[in-house]
């Protein structure tokens, strides 16, 4: 079966090896290291194990493990965008890879958020008619991430549905696959714009360099899917490194021309929008704030100059070196809007404890993790044609 | 469908998403119901006793605080409020500190507490109803066992309200409730009956802003009558001195009205309590959400053309794979 998948190409094949590697071990080992703190949260409180307070309720574990880390995985929204809504069939190699790591990014991004409820036992209340409260952005980008995940879970159910012996219940989901996959683009567009209107009923309490009112969930929305193609183009790279793979280079440098095209629309709307509000003056004051605006917007200045030209965006150094800022920058705007430009009052500081630390990268660990497993033992990536 | 036909489309949502913010279709803001019960604090006769603290501790059965480095700890000594204390008395100290009530070299007491905002971020925030707004005395109360824990309405509020016990095993959302479990019985706001000075004084918001109305009128050092407790309950009225006030009524115009207000002889600013916009933050933010959401019209056309586009290219797609497969065969 899987030298005739190997026969079409670009078919998905499993990358078979072995499983227990130095690597793998060491994720492993991380990820142990997160549920051990998990326990400690589950038994003596939220209080025990972060740094989280009443002035800063919503510490690394919401707004990286939820909010960067979804838009993060936002890969597989992008290129479903760009294969299957802008038809171009050419990019349809790196759809399986990148909807299963946003599958990943989602799925532990949805559990995530069980670990940072306080009253995670009462969760279930936000699908709950009488209790849903649909006036609530966080309403809006809880029921949208929970629908996506069961949405691209019943994705990506062809590449292991073969596998359990259920062809016919494939034969199903590919007749709907369209449905699926329009739903596939929607629900990340709603979600990740809500994750930006978060912020709009904070007011004042945000910095006005990352309190942009009504255009919130555009930028967020246009950073996700600028994150989600830059975390596919990483992730290609690693890939091709790690598993002594041919670089992607040719198809990622077409990629990269979208991805300027949209970070230059993004650069327009995000400074236009400073300027019109006037808080671009805030950036000129030596504060804080200030500085890590900087930082962000460097992080996504620079790669539109290095992807402006066709040169730039052949070399797989520089696009692997752009693909990384704008992951910074995506993640600089995300820790800067809901911390660093958060303050609801004088005297109230937050800096991650270790524990909180150590679930964050656990969580990580464990999605390359699960990502490497499955990419040995299902169809994921794309089969190579020459045998070497 | 091709680059151009999305942009088109692209540019239509847009604009819908304009019309979205169009005044014309903003949720509006909400009024203070007639009935509304609240609180008036004058910081100008609050003496810093701090009996409402402890009288809220017992009516509400909440535990004491106490410092970090207190050796022996005898008494309840919480700084702020927090997720064992819902009201608290703060001090206001400028340079000698020589006179109450004045802003360089003197002091101030402040109060703080839930604002029971006419229009709170909270409610907007709370995915889950757990935060209510009663439509006759506009009390905003909290439901423990429909919460989540989820804190948005902790960070949502302009006033830093409500807190979470994050050192427990099962924590849950705190904030005043202005003694609503009280008033069954003919009781009213603990913070209020035990107030020696009616500094903070219970009662109808329409009256309780009479009486500020009828302080802010009185001129400084003449003869006047305070009410104590409740306004409209027994006479425990006695005779006092009329106030210098800042030109300020706090509450009352602030992020939409408030049926906590407060005068005071110092700003507010230095006080502790934020400048606000007249209009609260949850008519933006659930204008954005109606404006993109109402009838989920936007997202079901959305829907429908990413379907049919979908549909189109997922299809040229099987074919062009079964011709290849088969070719390949």
């Amino acid at each position: 079966m899987t030298d005739h998948a190997a026969a079409v190409p670009h078919a998905p094949a499993p990358l078979g090896g072995r499983l227990v590697t130095p690597v793998t071990v060491a994720l492993a080992a991380l990820s142990l290291a997160a549920a051990v703190v998990l326990v400690f949260r589950f038994v003596y409180g939220l209080g025990a194990v972060t740094n989280i307070n009443d002035g800063f309720p919503w510490g690394i574990w919401i707004v990286y493990d939820v909010m960067v880390g979804s838009a993060f995985a936002c890969g597989g929204y992008a290129i479903a965008l760009l294969v299957y809504i802008f038809n171009k069939g050419e990019y349809h190699p790196l759809v399986r890879p990148a909807l299963l790591a946003s599958l990943f990014g989602y799925t532990l991004a949805g559990i995530s958020v069980i670990f940072d409820l306080g009253r995670y036992w009462n969760f279930w209340h936000i699908f709950w008619p009488g209790y849903a409260q649909m006036n609530s952005v966080m309403f809006e980008v809880a029921v949208c991430i929970s629908l996506y995940i069961l949405v691209m879970w019943i994705e990506f159910s062809p590449a292991f549905l073969d596998k359990l012996g259920m062809g016919a219940v494939k034969k199903k989901i590919s007749r709907l696959m369209f449905l699926f996959i329009a739903l596939g683009v929607l629900l990340p567009s709603m979600h990740q714009s809500s994750l930006g209107s978060l912020l709009v009923v904070f007011g004042s309490q945000i910095h006005p360099l990352w309190q942009a009112g009504y255009l919130l969930p555009l930028e967020y929305l246009m950073t996700a899917v600028l994150l989600g193609f830059a975390v596919v183009v990483f992730e290609a790279t690693l890939v091709s490194i790690g598993f002594k793979r041919p670089m992607e280079t040719p198809l990622l440098a077409r990629l990269a021309k979208f991805i300027w095209g949209l970070l230059i629309a993004y650069l327009v709307v995000r400074i236009g929008d400073l300027v019109l509000r006037g808080a671009i003056v805030n950036a000129f004051h030596v504060t804080l704030e200030s500085f890590w605006f900087w930082i962000e917007m460097i992080c996504f200045a620079v790669p539109a100059w290095l992807l402006a030209a066709p040169a730039g965006r052949g070399n797989p150094g520089r696009l692997f070196f752009a693909a990384l800022l704008l992951m910074a920058g995506g993640f600089l705007l995300r820790i800067n809007g809901f911390l660093v430009g958060y303050e609801t009052g004088a005297g109230w500081h937050y800096f991650p404890s270790l524990p909180e630390l150590v679930v964050t990268v656990g969580m990580i660990s464990f999605e390359i993790l699960a990502y490497i497993v499955f990419v040995k033992t299902l169809p994921v990536l794309p089969a190579q044609s020459a045998p070497h | 469908m091709d680059r151009r036909d999305f942009f088109k489309l692209s540019l239509a949502g847009g604009a819908m998403l304009a019309a979205g913010a169009d005044p014309a279709l903003a949720r509006e803001s909400r009024t203070i119901s007639p009935d509304a019960l609240g609180l008036l604090y004058d910081s100008t006769l609050c003496v810093g006793c701090k009996a409402c603290v402890s009288a809220c501790k017992e009516a509400n059965d909440m535990p004491p605080e106490f410092l970090p480095k207190t050796e022996q700890p005898y008494w309840d000594e919480p700084l702020d409020i927090s997720g064992k204390t819902l009201t608290v008395i703060r001090v206001y100290q400028n340079g000698t500190m020589e006179k109450k009530d004045q802003e360089q070299n003197g002091y101030a007491f402040i109060k703080k507490s839930c604002m029971h905002c006419v229009d709170p971020s909270c409610i907007s925030a709370c995915p889950v109803s757990a935060m209510q707004k009663d439509p006759v005395t506009g009390i905003v109360s909290h439901n423990k066992d429909a919460c989540i824990g989820c804190r948005y309405c902790v960070a949502a509020c302009p006033f830093g309200v409500p807190r979470f016990t994050y050192d427990q095993t099962f924590p849950q959302i705190s904030k005043c409730q202005l003694c609503r479990h009280r008033m069954k019985d003919g009781k009213y706001s603990a913070c209020a009956e035990v107030c020696p000075t009616g500094a903070t004084l219970y009662g109808k918001v329409s009256d309780l802003k009479q009486e500020a109305a009828r302080r802010r009128a009185l001129p400084p050092g003449s003869a006047t009558v305070y009410p104590r407790g409740r306004l409209g309950g027994p006479d425990q009225s006695y005779p006092g001195v009329a106030a210098k006030y800042v030109d300020h009524l706090y509450g009352e115009k602030e992020f939409g009205g408030t049926q906590m207000i407060m005068l005071a002889g110092v700003p507010f600013e230095k006080l502790g309590y934020p400048d606000l916009p007249p209009r609260s933050d949850a008519v933006k933010s659930e204008t954005l959400q109606h404006g993109l959401y109402g009838g989920m019209v936007m997202p079901l056309a959305f829907l429908g053309v990413l379907a049919y586009a979908a549909k189109r290219n997922v299809k040229d797609e099987d074919e062009e794979e079964e011709r290849k497969g088969g070719r390949h065969d």
